[in-house]
């Protein structure tokens, strides 16, 4: 595998903010990550960091082997979709369709055609009429049909509906499979690409807290559930990630478990489930949060129960 | 898909079972791993995973240029292998949840009798 992205020590300070702190990241070619963190967590100021947007305060980074701030080749070969992305006055989608092959060489314009009819995009409207999610669309087609080597999606569906989302998903899969890429896609919909992802990067409070293949991510921890009794027998001597009590019933997340493991479990009357990607980003990043009372931790326990 | 195992196991799983079922004979082509990643959305790396898991056991083999093909015998050894998950698979669930509801060892093996002969 060759790296395309290497940063060392990266940091980024605003005021009184470290938004980046001390970051060591390294992306391989052909693949999709997945960047995920809580509001503010970091993810879009490493992004501009990584694309030559925002000035690092210090750490080295190299795109394509080389520094990429105001680097023609090296930005020629990168595509940034954010969130907020702002047009000129007057613009159409089409305005935005035909001057995108001036930055990016790989362009494919018939492609971009029919993603416009699959998210049936009007092209004559000017921009700043558009709904929100027409405005998302306008976004990830540009983010799909410029096949740059490296793109980066920062929360492009705000507003996209269910249907449009699946659309996106099926669309990049599909061309991905056909032109192999990196793709770094940031989102808190995380159930909902989970198994797009070939690599989990999570970021908390400017440092990144995992950067793990996502299968074995996602089998690192179980979730069991039974008596307390029961639970905390199984328990002891082990990590726990997180653990809800209800009356005389607990549930714990725990690490990796064995197949002799799962099988000791069920022999002492408890549950064994899976830990979605999701519960996983979520309980590893949310640490600042206050403790449940105990009204809240029993709905969350049995949301649990019935998913 | 669902969480509780690696996906690409999974992915495994389905195609043996599509042998089993002879929906894939032996011989045929299965489809592509960017066909599974497709239809099942899910990472190309994961379903190529999966495929190759096969492949090491025998089950799927490459013809170069071509794609991958059910190898002849797969079917019969994937019955046997299955046979022998089946006790620790089916047969242990069962007799520990009819224990929890305290039916007895014998109303058990009536219960599988009328099943099978019905």
């Amino acid at each position: 595998m060759t790296a395309v992205v290497e940063a060392r020590g990266l940091t980024k300070r605003y005021k009184n903010v470290t938004a980046v702190d001390h970051v060591d990241l390294t992306i391989e070619e052909n693949t999709i990550y997945g960047l995920l963190g809580r509001n503010g967590a970091g993810k879009t100021t490493l992004m501009q960091l990584l694309t030559g947007q925002e000035f690092a305060g210090s750490g080295s980074i190299r795109v394509f082997g080389e520094d990429p701030v105001e680097n023609a080749r090296v930005l020629s070969r990168i595509s940034f979709i954010k969130e907020s992305q702002k047009y000129p006055e007057d613009f159409t989608a089409r305005h935005v369709l035909r001057s995108a092959p001036w930055f990016f060489p790989e362009w494919d314009a018939e492609f971009a055609d029919r993603l416009v009819a699959d998210f049936r995009l009007p092209l004559k409207t000017r921009i700043k009429k558009l709904s929100r999610g027409q405005l998302s669309a306008i976004g990830v087609i540009t983010g799909l049909a410029s096949r740059a080597p490296l793109t980066f999606f920062d929360e492009p569906y705000l507003g996209l509906d269910a249907v449009a989302r699946q659309i996106f998903y099926d669309r990049l899969l599909e061309d991905y499979a056909e032109h192999p890429r990196t793709v770094v896609l940031s989102t808190h919909l995380i159930d909902e690409v989970g198994d797009l992802l070939e690599h989990v990067i999570v970021i908390d409070d400017g440092a990144i807290v995992i950067d793990q293949d996502a299968e074995s991510l996602r089998g690192s921890a179980s979730t069991i559930a039974g008596t307390a009794a029961a639970v905390d027998a199984f328990t002891a001597g082990r990590e726990v990630l997180h653990s809800e009590r209800l009356g005389g019933l607990a549930t714990a997340t725990v690490g990796r478990l064995s197949a002799a493991e799962r099988a000791e479990a069920s022999a002492a009357g408890l549950e064994v489930g899976p830990v979605s990607l999701q519960q996983l980003v979520v309980r590893t990043t949310a640490g600042s949060v206050p403790a449940a009372t105990s009204a809240d931790a029993s709905t969350s326990f049995d949301k649990e129960q019935s998913a | 898909m669902d969480d509780s195992r690696p996906i690409f196991v999974q992915i495994a799983e389905l195609i043996e079972n599509d042998i089993l079922a002879g929906t894939l004979p032996e011989e045929s082509q299965v489809p592509s791993t960017n066909e599974f990643a497709a239809f099942h959305r899910i990472n190309p790396a994961t379903a190529g995973k999966g495929v190759n898991l096969l492949v090491d056991e025998g089950i799927l083999y490459k013809r170069r240029g071509i794609g991958m093909f059910v190898a002849t015998g797969a079917r019969e050894r994937l019955v046997s292998k299955r046979r022998e998950q089946f006790q620790t698979q089916y047969v242990r669930p069962l007799v520990t949840e009819a224990a929890k509801l305290g039916i007895s060892g014998a109303a058990l093996v009536d219960m599988i009798r009328e099943e099978n002969d019905a």
